[in-house]
């Protein structure tokens, strides 16, 4: 069982080696850069939804705190971008974990209430802001310099990208199959089971929803310095949604699927962009549809009519 | 006097207008099997909640080995040593039948997150240990058969005692049972008769609600009644079945 | 100050009695199935966008706002048939994801068919303010108001006073039991979204010739009126009312007096606040989760 799961890691990394060579074109280049940023923080986020059962729809906040980091810090203030990085991340962690506490009393749609309520306040910060955020427009930000040189080709970029993933991968199957993981899945399965064999769960809540911002976070302060733009857009409902939305149909608690989900969801505004102006009917009907014939995901529904545990 | 290790004072809570345990008093020696008895709807599993810190009493006092613990979050009374079972199945679904088991070893484990994510040798090294460990809990309980299973792959009396084993992972000094030969056939219950009476024999103290009555006589050294969330009656086998108010009330609840 | 602070005021309960519509329509739902609709807010856009097409399209007044209201409510019950019944007993995130998926859907299919323009309707009676104490009132907040009023009494005659409002309030107690005494639920679950969505629909018409209306105005109010359900205590009717009230005033003077830039975050910050220190809501009472 332990041997198949990171079987999986093994053809991941072995497909992430082999795609630069097989990708036709720039536009093929980008998108699998993207695909790759939105799987880490996809990752992050199903330790969260999936593994420990809670909810957020408010995590495109963080991002959005990370990126903005990313872009005000050493634009304003001269700061190098991998110090904005951290300070960003940092300010993530102790937003979040300030949050937390009271918000992992509540359960449910009250929990979705206080996150979806936190990611618009700092989405409208970020737009209100203009004199350091440029408001609904954006802001440029600057490169990232990294050990002496600028991280400027897509090549360079996906290969960062690419490494981050197979550790995150690698890190998020460790952590699944350890005291911690099964803490955070037993509170999923049975809070006051979990509680009685002497589980804090709240603290292990808090302790997840922190770790998810801060990937979050992160990934946000990656995307910026690689489109080397930022917008609000980054930070608002709708992409919060989006996470989710991959999290969902690739699988809940499935590490495999959050790669599925956010390369399916990446890829999946392009694929539609052919549907001049249909596009959110099109996304909001495969959404539903995904949903309602695989509540569970793509993977782990897969997985089950092919027999095979993950 | 030797202090005895479970000491419950006036204990009540009202859920509304409902009093579901009032002002109940009792104390249960280290050793032994004591039993929760009454009719649905006494106020046993509710008592359970209670002392397990499911629930906050409305009042009365709780001491473990003359602590104050009322009040007090389950997971501290982990802690101390006190571990149970549901009388409603609480399995956590999205887990093997293993990783149940092993849940229960919680406390006993380096739960360091950072540690885990780098896969230190030390903590892979401790889980495989407490794989194998789970894995005689499991064949104590009866479950042999189940080791490599999937929880919700399990049929409900082998869940039941899967339970058990989850708590017995704790290393309890005390264990609360709620009926856990409840929805059983028979055959089924006897095995669980037998277990509880193990479980007693390897030092640990049993609290045991149980319908069975044959069980009950058979298993406790002492005897709490509730009726209505009072306290009936309380003694040995011998003196609670001679108790009027005891034959009264059951009488008057089968009648 | 005083005439300032009744402009604030009026115009807080005006858009707050939407937000209670909203937030009645969330509660309705959220009592018959547990789910939270998050296309409650496309409801309320549908019927501001269809009420100014019927009326651009030369229909009476009247018939192109019953038709307002009528087809949203149809398409409430389109989505409860094809996409929620289906998966009852799913997990809370799927069906959040089901129902985000339904407004995607409704709002895209508006935005193709009526375009992305913002739209107007006329006032129901002129536009001649009313002049109380320095400050004016628009006639059509009278309208929202009265109409609000109206709703409300007519759903607490419903819900205690007839058979079928009570059949559903008992189903949102104990869908079991009510499934035990006779009652159809799936009836039940018709009726609330098919109300939930009129409900909505009637809060867009109404405001629209104060607000105005577009293809993409359903997801603030649809979650605005969500801080109002919660605000009030998750399914409880009267905080829905109440929540949806506070949620306009609060916000109409923070807008006024602190930040109209900052305006949309007020009903975020105030729902931060009442979760942070009231879990339930302000009306939501304390309850043991049952072991
Ligand atoms: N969380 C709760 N909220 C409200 N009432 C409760 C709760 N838990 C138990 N009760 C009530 O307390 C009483 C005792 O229940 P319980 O302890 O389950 O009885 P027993 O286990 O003896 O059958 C019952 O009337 C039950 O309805
Ligand atoms: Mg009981």
């Amino acid at each position: 069982m332990k041997k198949s799961v990171f079987t999986g890691l093994y053809i991941l990394i072995a497909i992430l080696i082999v795609l630069p060579f097989v990708i036709p074109n720039a536009f093929y280049m980008d998108l699998a850069i993207r695909m790759a940023i939105n799987a880490v923080i996809v990752l992050g986020l199903n330790l969260l939804i999936g593994f420990a059962g809670q909810i957020s729809l408010g995590h495109a906040g963080f991002l959005g705190i990370g990126a903005y980091a990313s872009a005000v810090l050493p634009t304003h203030f001269g700061w190098h971008p991998l110090l904005a990085m951290g300070a960003g991340a940092a300010a993530t962690g102790l937003l979040a974990a300030l949050v937390a506490r009271p918000i992992f009393k509540l359960k449910g749609h009250y929990l979705a209430m206080a996150t979806l309520g936190l990611g618009i306040i700092i989405n409208i910060a970020i737009r209100n802001e203009a004199q350091w955020t440029g408001g609904p427009d954006g802001m440029p930000v600057p490169s990232l310099g990294l050990f002496g040189f600028d991280l400027t080709s897509d090549k360079h970029w996906y290969w960062v990208v690419a490494l981050l993933l197979s550790i995150s991968v690698w890190a998020s199957l460790n952590l699944i199959d350890s005291p911690f993981g099964r803490a955070l899945r037993a509170l999923h399965g049975s809070e006051v089971a979990s509680q009685v064999v002497g589980v804090d769960i709240v603290r292990y809540k808090v302790a997840i929803f922190v770790l998810s911002a801060v990937f979050a976070s992160l990934m946000g302060s990656v995307t910026a310095h690689y489109v080397g733009f930022v917008t609000p857009n980054l930070a608002d409902f709708f992409h919060s949604i989006e996470l989710v939305t991959m999290v969902v149909i690739g699988g809940m608690a499935s590490v495999y699927g959050s790669i599925v989900g956010a390369v399916l969801l990446t890829a999946l505004p392009q694929a539609l962009a052919t549907f001049e102006g249909w596009e959110t009917v099109a996304f909001g009907a495969i959404l539903m549809l995904c949903m309602i014939f695989m509540p569970k995901g793509l993977v782990p529904t897969l997985a089950a009519k092919f027999g095979k545990g993950e | 006097m030797k202090m005895a290790l479970l000491d419950v004072k006036d204990l009540s809570i009202h859920f509304g207008g409902v009093k579901a345990v009032q002002n109940v008093s009792f104390s249960i020696d280290a050793g032994i099997v004591y039993a929760v008895i009454g009719p649905n709807g006494a106020g046993k599993t509710t008592l359970f909640n209670l002392i397990t810190g499911v629930y906050k009493p409305t009042a009365g006092e709780i001491r473990l080995d003359g602590e104050a613990i009322h009040g007090k979050s389950p997971n501290e009374l982990a802690v101390r040593g006190v571990a149970r079972t549901f009388q409603n199945l609480q399995i956590c679904l999205n887990m093997s039948a293993i990783e149940n088991v092993m849940v229960g070893a919680h406390l006993r484990l380096d739960r360091n997150l950072v540690k885990a994510a780098l896969r230190f040798p030390g903590l892979k090294k401790r889980d495989a240990e407490l794989r194998a460990e789970a894995a005689e809990l499991m064949r104590f309980v009866g479950l042999e058969q189940f080791i490599e299973a999937r929880a919700d792959s399990m049929p409900y009396g082998a869940l039941k005692r899967l339970e058990i084993a989850r708590a017995l992972a704790m290393k309890p000094r005390l264990i609360f049972l709620d009926e856990p030969a409840a929805g059983l056939n028979p055959k089924e219950t006897i095995e669980v008769d037998h277990l509880v009476r193990k479980i007693a024999d390897s030092g640990v103290t049993v609290v045991l609600v149980e319908h069975d009555m044959k069980m009950v006589m058979n298993l406790s050294d002492r005897i709490l009644v509730l009726d209505y969330g009072k306290k009936l009656a309380e003694g040995t086998g011998a003196e609670v079945r001679q108790n009027p108010d005891v034959i009264a009330a059951y009488l008057g609840a089968h009648a | 100050m005083l005439a300032q602070f009744l402009q604030f005021l009026f115009s807080g309960v005006t858009v707050g009695a939407t937000y209670a519509l909203a937030a009645l329509g969330f509660t309705l739902i959220y009592n018959a199935s547990n789910v939270i609709n998050f296309a409650q807010g496309e409801f309320i856009m549908l019927g501001g966008m269809l009420a100014v097409f019927f009326t651009m399209s030369g229909l009476p007044l009247p018939v192109a706002l019953a038709l307002a209201i009528i087809v949203p409510a149809i398409v409430g019950v389109l989505v409860e048939k094809l996409a929620i019944e289906p998966v009852k007993g799913a997990e809370t995130v799927t069906l959040i994801i089901i129902t985000i998926g339904a407004s995607l859907v409704i709002r895209g299919l508006v935005q193709v068919w009526l375009g992305k323009n913002t739209h107007s309707l006329p006032a129901f009676s002129g536009d001649e303010p009313i002049h109380i104490l320095g400050a004016t009132l628009l006639p059509q907040s009278l309208w929202v108001l009265g109409v609000t009023a109206l709703v409300v009494i007519a759903l607490w005659y419903f819900f205690n006073r007839t058979l079928q409002g009570k059949a559903m309030l008992a189903t949102s107690f104990n869908r079991t039991a009510a499934e035990l005494v006779g009652i159809n639920t799936s009836w039940v679950l018709f009726m609330s979204f098919a109300m939930s969505a009129a409900l909505g629909a009637l809060g867009g018409i109404l405001v629209t010739p104060i607000t105005l209306t577009s293809y993409d105005v359903g997801i603030m109010l649809g979650l605005k009126g969500f801080v109002a359900a919660v605000v009030g205590g998750l399914g409880n009717g009267l905080g829905a009312v109440v929540g949806g009230l506070l949620v306009g005033v609060l916000e109409a003077m923070g807008a006024g007096y602190i930040s109209s830039s900052y305006k949309d975050a007020i009903p975020f910050v105030l729902i931060l606040f009442i979760l942070f220190f009231m879990p339930r809501g302000l009306f939501g009472g304390k309850s043991t989760d049952r072991v």
